[in-house]
């Protein structure tokens, strides 16, 4: 577990030694920043029927911020690697590759958990201010935030797998971009086709991150997207994994 | 320490390296030798479980290099070609996030770091950005991390390249003490470098074994077994004929310059001709102004064997 936790470790510094962390940061904080006091200027504007916090996980701002981010966190994790070679030191130490996989994709999580547990202190800010709530309930906390973790697996494992097919970071910034809007937009489309059978309405249900978030941050927990993030997180990190192992075949 | 035993490695159409057999025992310095693409840095990573082989084994420590690769990898240091290290990473930082991927324990990894970097003189850079640091001391953190986790084995891939003479004596010096304490494999261009240090040397080309053993007996092999060189004035004499007639000389080479003529003269091996050469000389009353014999050298053999038709 210490190799883990090594590889964890400087998987997590590793953002913090170059500009990709503070650069992230800073777009990421400015977009949400702005976001959340778009979000107040409105309400402030006309009675609304929701809760500051449902605004602020809920727009189109968030969402536009929420899909970049992923590329930018992931593209570097294995492609550079790949391009510097550090990839050889690293594999010929006593190391196993689903260490390096798991590292790679929890670093990548921690980071991730850091922008957005920044976000808290918005409404910490809101409701010293204005000594109103933010939100209806604790859970409506909870159920943001870990609506959050879960959709940031999912879209992290995807951003795994396509850096991991390349040594080229713009590449894998691509593929993984392309594969992200693309799932999420498949949630969309139930919206849009209606002539198809609610069979497949349904099916294209499960990837609307934007129906889920809804739910979520409203406190309400369903099950069924919390089971199906975790598999396809880990059906991602398994392909991860075996594209990983087969580069020793490539070479 | 190492044992590899048909070791055949293909690439896409293409043969890298063909039913490779040798040994290197416990506390040997193996020198590994080949022009470039003859296939020393596939066989040095498929030894240090980077890739893997099409077929045959190998074992480090007794560990199969596939079967038991993490123990394999434990029982080794490595230091790829060219060292590719985490330029945003400071020295020590680096040496000890290494360490404690290498698994040396808790309590010993200030020491172990410290002792590392006291023996490959990067101490002065410790702080430094591994980014900005020269060539040479680029070699010697990949060195130090090598040698962390005091492994029994060290297969070193090209360390002298890049470096400037003082450097590459440096790292020969550092080299040869090592080996009194570990087995060493190390891949090279520099033929001096290997006759200096190596206890053992093998000559590889197109991805086949053409010679194993001490530097010694490779010199005592081959043809070539060098030659004398004759610097003389000779007159009207036809000197290359007159030199022709000793036995035991093969060859004879004329340069000219002014009145002096050198003469290469190329002899079987094992026979010394210098005595006759020097009979003829005051003979045929040739005012001579140098008469040696030259060694034949490692650098002789490698032609021999990798480039047979120059020779």
């Amino acid at each position: 577990m210490r190799k883990f936790y090594t590889l964890l470790w400087r998987e997590v510094c590793g953002y913090f030694y170059s500009p990709i962390a503070y650069i992230v940061l800073v777009f990421f904080l400015l977009v949400a920043g702005v976001d959340f006091y778009f979000q107040i200027s409105f309400m402030n504007q006309r009675p609304v029927q929701y809760s500051v916090e449902e605004a602020f996980f809920n727009s189109v701002f968030f969402w536009f911020a929420f899909v970049l981010i992923f590329p930018l966190i992931t593209m570097r994790l294995f492609a550079e690697e790949f391009k510097l070679g550090t990839i050889e030191p690293l594999m010929t130490a006593p190391v196993r590759d689903w260490q390096v996989v798991l590292a790679k994709f929890f670093g990548a999580l921690v980071f991730y958990l850091i922008l957005w547990l920044s976000t808290l202190i918005y409404f910490w800010i809101f409701q010293t201010i204005t000594h109103q709530l933010a939100a209806n309930s604790a859970g409506a906390y909870w159920g943001s935030y870990l609506m959050l973790l879960l959709l940031g697996m999912f879209y992290l494992s995807v951003g795994c797998l396509a850096s991991v097919l390349t040594k080229n970071q713009i590449i894998a910034a691509i593929i993984s971009f392309c594969a992200i809007t693309l799932l999420f937009f498949l949630g969309l489309v139930q919206f849009i086709l209606l002539d198809v059978s609610s069979g497949t309405r349904d099916l294209l249900g499960y990837f609307s991150a934007i129906e889920h978030m809804g739910t979520f941050s409203r406190g309400m927990i369903d099950t069924r997207p919390i089971v199906f993030y975790l598999s396809m997180t880990i059906v991602m990190l398994t392909l991860t994994y075996q594209a990983f192992q087969s580069r020793k075949w490539r070479l | 320490m190492i044992k590899v035993e048909n070791l055949t490695k293909r690439y896409a159409g293409q043969t890298a390296i063909k039913d490779l057999n040798f040994e290197v025992g416990k506390g040997e310095i193996m020198g590994f030798l080949g022009p470039n693409g003859a296939g020393k840095t596939t066989t040095m990573r498929i030894l240090a479980s980077f890739m893997p082989p099409t077929s045959g084994r190998a074992t480090i420590a007794g560990f199969d290099i596939f079967e038991q690769s993490l123990q394999a990898r434990a029982h080794l240091g490595y230091m790829p070609e060219n060292v590719p290290l985490y330029n945003d990473m400071r020295v020590t930082e680096y040496l000890d996030y290494r360490a404690a991927l290498k698994g040396v324990p808790h309590r010993r990894v200030a020491e172990r770091v410290g002792d590392v970097k006291e023996l490959c003189g990067v101490k002065e850079v410790e702080k430094k950005l591994i980014g900005t640091l020269s060539k040479g001391y680029r070699q010697r953190v990949g060195l130090a991390d090598a040698l962390l986790h005091e492994p029994d084995l060290l297969i070193l891939d090209e360390p002298t390249i890049g470096l400037d003479p003082n450097q590459i004596r440096q790292v020969r010096q550092l080299i040869k003490n090592l080996g009194k304490q570990h087995t060493i494999l190390l891949s090279t261009h520099i033929l001096p470098e290997v006759e200096m240090t190596c206890s053992r040397v093998i000559i590889i080309h197109k991805g086949r074994i053409e010679a194993c053993d001490t530097p010694e007996n490779l010199l005592g092999q081959i043809r070539r077994a060098g030659g004398v060189v004759l610097e003389a004035k000779v007159g009207n004499d036809n000197g290359a004929e007159e030199l022709k007639k000793i036995s035991g000389v093969r060859d004879v080479t004329t340069e000219a310059e002014d009145d002096w003529k050198k003469f290469s003269l190329r002899v079987e091996s094992g026979v010394d001709v210098r005595e006759e050469v020097f009979q003829l000389a005051t003979v045929r009353r040739w005012t001579v102004r140098e008469l040696t014999q030259r060694r034949a050298t490692l650098e002789d053999v490698f032609v021999e064997l990798t480039h047979p038709d120059e020779v």
